[in-house]
């Protein structure tokens, strides 16, 4: 179970320097900054390119404030950006127009290499985004963050939960599939595979019965409905230079370009 | 002066038809350490859960001074602390800090006055290192003990433990009473490990049935194998009772220095 924790605590946990300006910065601010960055980079036309070189620019700089190295950001990136890769792949090869290039029985669109580039130069940025915000924000402040952004509370109690039990339940599954094995259960062929879904609907009840006794441990403890609040966020200067430096500026960037074209 | 527990013929039926309690009567004075012996499906749980009216019965009940009704539910879910058995229930917040405070937050505290009892707490069960850790990341006695921070923090004046010693290795029970021997509030343990009730209480009832089948000082009650083995308990193998040395409280927790009329379970009037 620890390596499980750590595992997954090295691809979600703070990363970086946790004294830097920028882990220190209001979870509102980060989340609002970043989110813009991804923003500008999807809504930017194909061949935009200065506005691309300035959203990487602007995460290069905030990984550098706050001391998140950058094999860490290759190390989680890598786990997300194959899978969006995969889908602009096929792009060159499918959408026609421009030059055409063959390579054995297959043909290269120009016009799909630039959707290819494009895509991929948002999906990298929208990804390193995200690794960012992940590595300066702890998962309990980007909720309270969210929550100050007036996502219903709902939808924060129920990702807080979620990362709560997370670890939980996996554990339950570990000893689960520890407890199949240990008879012997090796599935060859489909009709074997009644025994996993017997364990969901077991993991499912014990989720179930679980969720009831935390309900009730919380009303022991006077829960009326409202999750209290310990310490109230609060904006401050270095929190809208923030804002300003990296929302501001390139979304301007963007408006100004696509005036132009 | 009011009762710490006193609880006249409570009867719960679950929605099933099942009799969880039978006519429970019971009545605890403030200060004392009573363990609540009994096999499992005995009714141990239901009685906790009508505790602090997560349940509600029928017949009288009335814990920490005020009558078990909607009426008093908030106040007197602040009075009665309880700690379940699985401290992973108990433990939902991202945080050790921010699980602790959410009891007095409830409660109206103002988040500094909050994070004060939040170190007092964690510092009576000896986790005040672990405030800033995630559930997740401690031992089970660790979090056993985080989980009896969490009601401590409410200020109780009585404190009821689901099970305190299960799931633990010997060095964390150890621990866990040393813990628990420092706490003055009126205590109510509720298990099945009788050396652990020997060390820490000094009455114990056996609730069976859904009824109270007896009542007397721990050593009394642990000492009767024919009473124990009618109701499905057992001292482990070898086990000498007279070895056992209660352990003392530190701090007897009476309040306003009175005491309540009768030392039993007759229903004379309480107080």
């Amino acid at each position: 179970m620890s390596g499980l924790c750590n595992h997954s605590l090295e691809l979600t946990g703070l990363a970086g320097d946790p004294a830097s300006p920028v882990h220190r910065l209001d979870p509102r601010a980060k989340i609002v900054g970043l989110v813009a960055v991804t923003v500008v980079a999807v809504s930017t036309p194909l061949r935009a390119w200065p506005v691309y070189v300035a959203c990487a620019v602007a995460l290069v700089l905030v990984a550098a404030a706050g001391r998140v190295p950058p094999v860490t950001i290759w190390r989680r990136a890598r786990v997300v950006l194959p899978l969006v890769l995969f889908v602009a792949a096929f792009v060159p090869f499918l959408r026609p127009g421009g030059a055409e290039h063959h390579l054995g029985p297959l043909t290269v669109s120009d016009a799909g290499l630039a959707v290819l580039a494009a895509v991929a130069a948002k999906a990298a940025i929208g990804t390193v985004s995200a690794v960012l915000l992940a590595a300066t924000t702890s998962f309990p402040s980007v909720l309270r963050g969210l929550e100050g952004l007036r996502v219903p509370r709902l939808f924060t109690l129920i990702a807080a939960f979620m990362y709560r039990y997370l670890f939980v339940i996996v554990e339950e599954v570990h000893r689960m599939r520890i407890a199949l094995a240990a008879r012997a259960y090796r599935p060859r062929h489909v009709l074997q595979a009644g025994a996993i879904g017997r364990s969901v609907t077991a993991l499912f009840l014990r989720t179930y019965g679980r969720g009831e006794r935390v309900h009730l441990a919380m009303l022991a403890r006077g829960y009326r409905g409202t999750m209290p609040e310990l310490a109230p966020l609060r904006l401050g200067a270095a929190d809208a230079a923030f804002i300003a430096a990296l929302a501001g500026t390139l979304v301007a960037l963007r408006i100004a370009i696509g005036a132009l074209a | 002066m009011t009762c710490a527990i006193q609880a006249r013929d409570l009867t719960y039926r679950y929605p099933n038809g099942h009799v969880a309690l039978d006519g429970v009567d019971l009545h605890i004075e403030h200060g004392e350490r009573v363990a609540v012996l009994g096999p499992n499906g005995a009714g141990k749980t239901t009685l906790m859960l009508h505790l602090n009216g997560l349940l509600m019965g029928e017949g009288g009940l009335e814990v920490a001074g005020l009558p078990v009704e909607r009426g008093s539910l908030d106040e007197l879910r602040a009075r009665v602390g309880l700690v379940f058995q699985d401290p992973d229930d108990q433990l939902f917040m991202p945080t050790v800090r921010e699980d602790v405070a959410f009891g007095p937050l409830n409660m109206g505290a103002a988040p500094a006055e909050a994070l004060e009892r939040v170190d007092e707490a964690l510092a009576a069960v000896r986790m005040a290192r672990a405030a800033d850790r995630a559930p997740h990341e401690l031992s089970m006695g660790e979090r056993r003990r985080v989980a009896i921070a969490t009601v401590l923090a409410m200020h109780p004046r009585l404190l009821v433990l689901d099970e305190p010693s299960a799931n633990l290795d010997p060095r964390a029970r150890r621990e866990l009473l040393d813990v628990l021997e420092t706490i003055d509030q009126t205590l109510l343990v509720v298990t099945h490990d009788l050396a652990f009730a020997a060390e820490l209480c000094e009455r114990a009832v056996i609730l069976s049935g859904g009824r109270i089948v007896a009542d007397a000082s721990c050593r009394e009650v642990l000492a009767d194998e024919t009473l124990l083995a009618r109701h499905d308990l057992e001292l482990p193998a070898g086990f000498d009772l007279a070895r056992i040395e209660r352990r003392p409280r530190r701090a007897l927790g009476v309040h306003n220095g009175e005491r309540c009329s009768a030392f039993s379970t007759s229903m004379a009037p309480c107080c």
